[in-house]
């Protein structure tokens, strides 16, 4: 028998038997649902007089719009609000559990699937969304859909796919201390270029990749989708194990061994063949920022602006040019000489527990940096309990930080919390495309740790020259 | 979904690579729960822009857009093909396409053409040179020619895409005829094992 990587294991328990068909209908084992990509979805089961499958196996919650700010304040853009409620409608309509603003199991989708515990080792998982890569961390096939797609599974939980091929990228060796998850993801985007990953699925593999905790994990699938790929994937191991054990969506006491047992089958077999391969050595690794317009535009924060004479040819001299002139950043520009107007903690790739946990130690009894704007935006309302009970708003508040209510927020321009044009931002998100925070908004993406640090010193900077 | 055979119009050179679905159709025009009308925030961004080229009145009625490299990249917000297609775009020619855009594109009915970057240059040209000229893009041959310069090339599709453009064939239509595969499915012992997490309210039962 041949030997089988994850991807194909979690594959082949997908497909449908497919007898005389050229389309592979893969079964979807979870379907979560938010405000934004929905709505025509449910629109056009209407208008075909169409129901939903599985309303047992659909989660819907709000994130993309929701204002960030204090509970008591209504929702004051008509039309987000009128999203907001077009959800609510629609997942009563249709028997379907919704998560929404202010419910306490609130907050980013791809936050809430894991710590709910609804996303487990060996499921599908899709979302209409591209950062549903997220959920591969804990050994699920998951990726983001159209809003089409998204009808159909409602109204079939299957969806029509085509094999995708399979990339191992290992980062082997221990990261030097002050590297985080973030910087994993960020070097592999900038050595695979934003198309790199086109086609395949991505397993991450390797002593780095072991050795980060699950929430670390979760960081580096969810940009996958940034270098092209539509899925990230990581071996189920003991950490996966470990961080699902006493969720509320798994099996409790003995029916949890049962099943951990069978999560453990989701690994790559040994000497399994990808279709690609790329090694990175984890002692090579340093922090990064984006310096230009795209997620693979990264230099290391003790470097300097690139030049367009950089560029190999004249089409990326030419991509190099525009994005400075967005930017307006200088060649030669030393990074931790730039100053920041504004810092955003948060967003699905890092606003989970231990990235707030990471930047509160940072500002722990500092101050920011004056006329900087720093907000700190839990992934989910548990998040933000959490943070709470530790003590973690008093810290950031203390050192002015703004802590807000869950939501994708600042990640994109579509909620209250936006850029003005001209305004530079440190950002823990994912994208830092032209508009991407707020139309002229200028987005460098960094760490949870450099975010903190570049809040403190009003220009880009590591924890290291805080201490 | 309507079927589409032939697409017989005009063209225009968008001479930009890497336009993402943000530049497409930026988010704050995500905000709609309405299937139509994102024509208008098509390229917003762009469109204040008097030089920008949907701008000139030479390419207006153009229904054949010709991009740089990978076109459609990042977000999946199928809004981005509901813009084009609103706008009154048929087919997108380009040297590479964002993968979940081409998939997306291909669920509307929006008939996305690959060439190599060089021909796209070629048509680029040529329709700089006279905006009037005709394109024509063939779903049923799989061909894009310029009649009036006898030029011709070949792309491919895959044959279920090109089918149901040709058919105008809707994708729940097609699962739902293979119902009893999927019964059979769910009453085997893959079938998916998380049921009842959530109370009525959505709060958690246990953990
Ligand atoms: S936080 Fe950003 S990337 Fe993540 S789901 Fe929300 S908008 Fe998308």
């Amino acid at each position: 028998m041949s030997r089988k990587t994850l991807y194909e294991k979690i594959w082949d328990d997908h497909v449908l038997s497919t007898p005389d068909s050229d389309t592979t209908l893969l079964y979807i084992d979870l379907h979560l649902v938010h405000e934004v990509t929905s709505p025509q979805a449910f629109d056009g089961l209407r208008l075909n007089a169409r129901g939903v499958r599985r309303p047992d196996l659909t989660l819907a919650t709000a994130d993309h719009n929701v204002p960030t700010d204090p509970l008591s304040t209504p929702v004051a853009d008509p039309i987000s609000r009128r999203q907001l409620e077009v959800l609510d409608e629609n997942c009563k309509e249709f028997g379907i559990t919704v998560f929404p603003r202010g419910h306490e199991n609130q907050g980013i989708v791809h936050v809430i699937g894991p710590e709910l515990g609804v996303t487990q080792p060996g499921m599908t998982i899709v979302c209409g969304d591209s950062h549903t890569s997220t959920h591969g961390a804990l050994g699920s096939l998951a990726f983001g859909i159209g809003t089409s797609e998204v009808e159909h599974v409602l109204a079939t939980q299957t969806l029509p796919q085509q094999k995708a091929k399979t990339m191992s990228v290992s980062v082997n060796g221990r990261l030097p201390q002050g590297v985080s998850a973030k910087d994993v993801v960020l070097a592999i985007v900038g050595r695979l270029g934003t198309g790199g990953g086109s086609g395949y699925v991505i397993e991450y593999r390797g002593e780095a990749i072991r050795a980060l905790s699950m929430e670390g994990r979760m960081t580096v699938c969810n940009m996958s989708i940034e270098a092209g790929a539509r899925a990230g994937l990581v071996a189920v191991d003991e950490t996966t194990v470990e961080y699902l054990r006493g969720r509320p969506g798994v099996p409790q006491g003995d029916a949890f061994e049962e099943t951990a047992e069978r999560w453990r089958h989701f690994v790559s077999d040994d000497d399994a063949e990808f279709d690609a391969e790329l090694v990175i050595d984890a002692a090579d690794l340093v922090p990064f920022v984006t310096w230009g317009t795209n997620p693979a535009q990264v230099v290391a924060l003790s470097g300097v602006v690139p030049s367009p004479t950089d560029g190999a040819d004249a089409d990326e001299r030419g991509t190099i040019e525009r994005a400075l002139e967005y930017m307006d950043l200088t060649p030669g520009t030393p990074l931790r000489s730039i100053p920041v107007d504004v810092v955003f903690i948060g967003s699905c790739t890092n606003s989970r527990i231990e990235d707030l946990r990471a930047a509160a130690a940072v500002a722990r009894g500092r101050k920011v940096h004056g006329g900087v704007r720093a907000l700190v935006v839990p992934g989910s309302r548990r998040v933000k309990d959490q943070a709470e009970l530790e003590g973690l708003d008093r810290v950031f508040l203390e050192a002015g930080f703004e802590w807000r209510e869950p939501g994708c927020s600042m990640c994109l321009g579509m909620n209250p919390d936006i850029l003005s044009p001209g305004q530079r931002c440190a950002s823990t998100s994912n994208r830092n495309f032209e508009g991407r925070q707020g139309r002229g908004g200028r987005t460098h993406l960094v760490s949870p740790v450099v975010a903190a640090a570049t809040a403190l010193l009003g220009r880009f900077a590591s924890p290291d020259e805080v201490a | 979904m309507r079927s589409v055979r032939l697409i017989e119009g005009r063209a225009v050179p968008l001479d930009r690579s890497d336009v993402d679905t943000d530049q497409i159709i930026p988010s704050d025009w995500l905000k709609r729960v309405e299937r139509t009308g994102f024509g208008r925030g098509l390229f917003s961004e762009w469109r204040d822009d008097t030089t920008f080229v949907l701008n000139q009145p030479e390419y207006s009625s153009a229904t054949i857009l010709l991009a740089g490299p990978r076109f459609g990249t990042g977000s999946s917000r199928e809004h981005a093909v509901w813009a084009l297609m609103d706008y009154g775009f048929e087919a997108i020619i380009a040297p590479s396409f964002g993968d979940i855009f081409r998939n997306n594109s291909s669920k509307q009915g929006l008939v996305i053409v690959q060439l190599a970057a060089h021909d796209v240059e070629q048509l680029s040209d040529m329709v700089k040179e006279d905006p009037s000229r005709l394109i024509v893009v063939d779903v049923e041959r799989l061909g894009v020619e310029v009649p009036d310069a006898g030029w011709h090339r070949d792309f491919v599709l895959d044959p279920m895409t090109q089918e149901r453009l040709l058919e105008g064939w809707d994708d729940i239509g097609l699962t739902l005829r293979r119902a009893p595969e999927i019964d059979a499915y769910e009453s085997s012992s893959r079938a998916p094992k998380m049921t009842d997490v959530f109370d009525a309210a959505g709060r958690a039962r246990r953990g």
